[in-house]
């Protein structure tokens, strides 16, 4: 079995290979368009991201040569997609987007180097994780350094570099959820009320603090990856059920409460209307479309503007005739609907499904680990990925109310970026130890 | 703990389906309905980045709707121009950057933007968005003739009516004139679009964007006589000299209908012994209130429909631009269409007095049919379609929409309406060297002395060229025979070239 670590690495690298073929067609289309010429310098952004993923798989390579062979070049395209349509609405962001993506890698290089004897250490620190993610959900929070943007305050700005903590805070709590369940999966689900106490102040904490800073999104996000973990621990559908019930009554009360929500929630049942309502932002009378929607119908339109096949990478339209851009936040929380306009049905639908295989990978990952806390771990990892995925897009088509939260791997964002890059280490560490159990390698 | 972990797996991927399956919804499904919105900020772009095709005449020399090109921040946008704005603009139509459109500019409108899905354009427009190069769309050469158009809406004054000239043989629309018009141009700038609505005219508030050729409904009056006439020769039941007593009234469900306060009659009050040929002449209501007692009211409206009434007639505008005539009767819901001969006068219907109300596209009909020896041309305003590089995408081949009476019937109606101009209530009409055909009608509105002015002709009576159909609103003891001929008359000239 001395091949297996060579082929598994060596299929890495022909994928990777495959990906940065496509960025190089993605880049030289998106310089077509825009220029009717073709250039050197689309193809040297394709190269200098194939060579930085390059340096990620040599580095795999070394510290983690058993990993599964798939996730780091679906982690590839995700970002290649990304970058290229960041790229094409707007190249200073792009430059800085693939700053991001270095330091993504370096984050994850670095990961796979310091734990690539057993990451299971980290279990035992799972208290540290669990108010290290409290603490930084709370850091907006704080006087001087916290920012608020668009309505909701996640940002930290610390020497002219801006932060999402939150986006961290995702991944402390998953680690110590998969700690802490991974060590009272009996006892829990035995029912005993003492040992649901450290679960449910942290959980709580993290819920609070969500509510605070008006981060809706990560919210829910953060409550369904408490739910499906509970759930893959204790096998209760019942602590579901109760979770689920607790939560319709919680949104209810929320939306009582709350006019912002409950501004979401109408954006989402009717977001056109025939007579004209009070428009708050300028305080005249108009259609709910032209005022508290008009980033929802937008957002549609230039969805249902992509049709089968799309405009093509570069031809989309996201500006008035004035050049003011039609969607705001349309790098971040809409990227989704400028990649469906510009990829059509068949790009959006191929890119959902690149991540449909990315969370197979993942649950096959933590179904072949050999103990509680790494399967938690690559689990909990994998759901909150696709959960995100769900919350953003399904937001955009109308699927759920919209809240506002990055697509992974393919939003522009640096603290997403860090962050799911983590969650790709994660994998690739659980799917290390996995094999190499498998092989007898390791007892 | 694999088991949960597998139904995790199962629910995870059930979400990003119900991604899949939500975009193809939108990117599918509910495509057009979100292109169709008014707030669209995305549509209201690429229409003007799109080079809309033109709208000219016959010889391409006078253009009806261009557009102008401007640079806004590095991007070419095309913004619709009328040259000669509010020459036939309710038949031309607009299209404006919110994206509202009316008459050929919204039924043509996938043309206009080359989006039709010809295969000659598509592989061409494929390129252009390829290249991201601006999409030209096709031309529209009309078969509007500019000059009698522009003699036509000169003559219409700003007197509410309108005028429709065609080709009896062809059916090609020669003049399509609603007055009071409105300049095209004005819908886009500020305030302009108020200014159209509030038009004032003779008639008083004038609704300028009203196409009155194709949805205005009018009383026919005594034109309404051709129709009978054509019912009364056609079933056998009289021929041109068939002789009729007239008492200067009719008798109807036991009461007199006088044939005074007729004012299209010509002649003594009393006409005594007639031929139907001299009633038709002057317009003698007892003559065709008699026929109609005679054929019921069921016979004439039969022949209506064989006209196209009931139908709203073919044409390139919008559906909604388009008014079928017919009956109409007045319900909660509106005006409504009603065929129910039971429920009509057959004496009053028969003179053009009763609820029929008709529209001048189908009055010119009539007079097409009766010039075309009994076939009913399918009327047409697009002559071709032209695409950018000059080829032809379309060419419109004249139609008919079948027979409505025999030749013989159109060639003893053709005698009559000679006799109407050569001798009878439409002399005005009269043009030397040139026999026209035509006839008269004044509808009573419900208000004395203030008529609906008509005169349907076509000439010339031996080898029909053009047809005409005027129709004058709200004339203070103007008829048709002293108001209407006389634009009828010009406008005839001016398409033979006189």
């Amino acid at each position: 079995m001395g091949t297996r670590p060579l082929s598994l690495r060596n299929r890495e690298l022909a994928y990777l290979v495959v990906v940065g073929i496509l960025t190089g067609v993605g880049f030289a289309s998106v310089y077509i368009a825009s220029k009717s010429q073709v250039s050197g310098a689309s193809l040297t952004y394709a190269v200098f991201f194939f060579v930085l993923y390059l340096a990620a798989h040599v580095v795999a390579r070394f510290t983690v040569p058993l990993a599964d062979p798939y996730v780091l070049p679906i982690a590839a395209l995700l970002t290649a997609i990304g970058l290229t349509e960041i790229y094409r609405l707007g190249p200073t962001d792009a430059f800085k987007q693939g700053t991001w993506i270095v330091i993504g890698v370096v984050v994850f290089a670095l990961a796979l180097v310091f734990l690539r004897r057993d990451y299971r250490l980290l279990e035992n620190y799972k208290y540290l994780f669990g108010l290290g993610a409290i603490a930084l959900l709370f850091m907006p929070l704080l006087p001087g350094i916290g920012q608020t943007v668009n309505g909701a305050r996640l940002w930290v700005h610390v020497g002219g570099l801006q932060f999402q903590p939150g986006e961290l805070g995702k991944i402390a709590l998953i680690v110590f959820l998969a700690a802490y369940l991974r060590e009272k999966r009996e006892v829990l689900a035995q029912g005993q009320l003492k040992d649901w106490g450290p679960l449910l102040v942290i959980w709580g904490g993290a819920m609070l603090v969500l509510f605070a800073t008006d981060d809706l999104g990560s919210a829910l996000l953060y409550y369904g990856i408490f739910l499906a973990l509970l759930y893959a621990a204790t096998a209760r559908l019942a602590f579901v059920a109760v979770g689920v019930g607790l939560f319709l009554a919680g949104a209810f009360a929320v939306y009582q409460g709350t006019p912002h929500v409950r501004e979401r929630v109408l954006n989402w049942l009717h977001p056109w209307t025939t007579t004209k309502i009070l428009c708050p932002q300028n305080g005249e009378m108009t259609y709910r479309q032209n005022c508290q929607s008009y980033q929802e119908v937008q957002s549609l339109y230039s969805i249902g503007h992509g049709g089968y096949g799309g405009t093509g990478l570069g031809s989309g339209t996201f500006e008035t005739a004035s050049g003011h851009q039609i969607i705001p936040f349309l790098n971040t929380d809409f990227i989704y609907s400028a990649l469906a306009q510009e990829l059509g049905l068949i790009g959006a639908a191929g890119l959902l499904l690149v991540y449909m295989v990315f969370v197979l990978r993942g649950f096959r990952v933590s179904a072949f680990a050999g103990d509680g806390f790494s399967k938690l771990l690559a689990a909990g990892l994998t759901f909150g990925f696709a959960l995100q995925t769900f919350i953003i897009v399904g937001g955009i088509l109308r699927v759920i109310p919209l809240t506002g939260i990055t697509l992974p791997l393919v939003s522009y964002g640096g603290s997403s970026i860090v962050s799911n890059f983590l969650v790709l280490a994660g994998l690739m560490l659980v799917s290390n130890r996995a094999n190499a159990e498998l092989e007898g390698r390791l007892a | 703990m694999n088991r949960q972990l597998n139904r995790l797996a199962v629910v995870a991927v059930v979400l990003l389906a119900a991604l899949i399956v939500a975009t193809t919804y939108w990117q599918a499904w509910a495509a057009g309905d979100l292109q169709a919105r008014q707030d669209n900020a995305i549509q209201q772009v690429v229409q003007f980045t799109i080079a809309r095709g033109l709208i000219y005449g016959p010889n391409g020399s006078t253009v009806l709707a261009a557009n102008k090109k401007k640079k806004v921040d590095g991007n070419t946008l095309f913004f619709r121009r009328y040259p000669n704005g509010g020459l036939a603009a309710q038949t031309v139509g607009y299209a404006t950057q919110s994206h509202s459109q009316a008459g050929l500019e919204e039924s043509m409108n996938d043309y206009l933007t080359g989006s039709n899905t010809d295969l000659s354009n598509a592989f061409h427009n494929l390129l252009n968005k390829l290249g991201q190069a601006t999409v030209h769309g096709d031309s529209l050469r009309l078969t509007i003739r500019p000059g009698a158009q522009r003699l036509a809406q000169r003559l219409l004054g700003d007197r509410c009516g309108a005028v429709v000239a065609m080709s009896p043989k062809t059916g090609a629309v020669y003049v399509m004139a609603s007055s009071p018009t409105y300049d095209q141009n004005l819908i886009e700038r500020k305030g302009g679009f108020a200014k159209v609505l509030h038009t004032q005219g003779v008639c008083g508030d004038a609704s300028a964007l009203l196409n009155r050729a194709t949805q205005g409904l009018y009383t026919p009056g005594s034109t309404f006589k051709i129709v009978t006439a054509a019912a009364a020769l056609d079933t056998g039941a009289y021929k041109p000299s068939s002789v009729f007593y007239d008492p200067g009234y009719c008798v109807e469900y036991g009461q007199h209908v006088s044939n005074a306060g007729n004012p299209d009659q010509g002649g003594p009050e009393t006409f005594g012994h007639l031929s139907l040929s001299t009633g038709f002449q002057h317009s003698v209501n007892s003559v065709f209130c008699n026929i109609g007692k005679q054929l019921g009211a069921q016979t004439i409206i039969d022949y209506t429909k064989r006209f196209g009434f009931y139908k709203v007639p073919p044409l390139e505008t919008p559906a909604n631009e388009r008014a079928a005539s017919g009956m109409y009767k007045y319900t909660k819901q509106g005006r409504v269409l009603t065929d129910d001969a039971s429920k009509a006068d057959p004496g009053r219907l028969a003179f053009g007095q009763w609820t029929m109300l008709v529209t001048p596209l189908q009055m010119a009909m009539v007079a097409s049919t009766v010039a075309n020896g009994g076939v009913v041309p399918r009327p047409y305003v697009v002559e071709k379609v032209v695409g950018p590089n000059g080829s032809t995408i379309r060419t419109t081949k004249p139609h008919t929409l079948g027979r409505a009476i025999k030749p013989e019937t159109a060639a003893e109606l053709t005698d009559m309406m000679k006799l109407v101009v050569s001798g009878g209530t439409g002399t005005a009409a009269q043009i030397p060297g040139i026999q026209v055909a035509g006839k008269t009608g004044t509808a009573e509105t419900g208000v004395d002395h203030i008529y609906t002015a008509w005169f349907v002709s076509f000439a010339p009576a031996d080898d029909p060229q053009v047809a005409v159909a005027v129709v004058l609103e709200k004339q203070e003891n103007g008829f048709g025979g002293s108001v209407s001929a006389p634009i009828a008359k010009q406008v005839i000239e001016a398409l033979l070239g006189r």
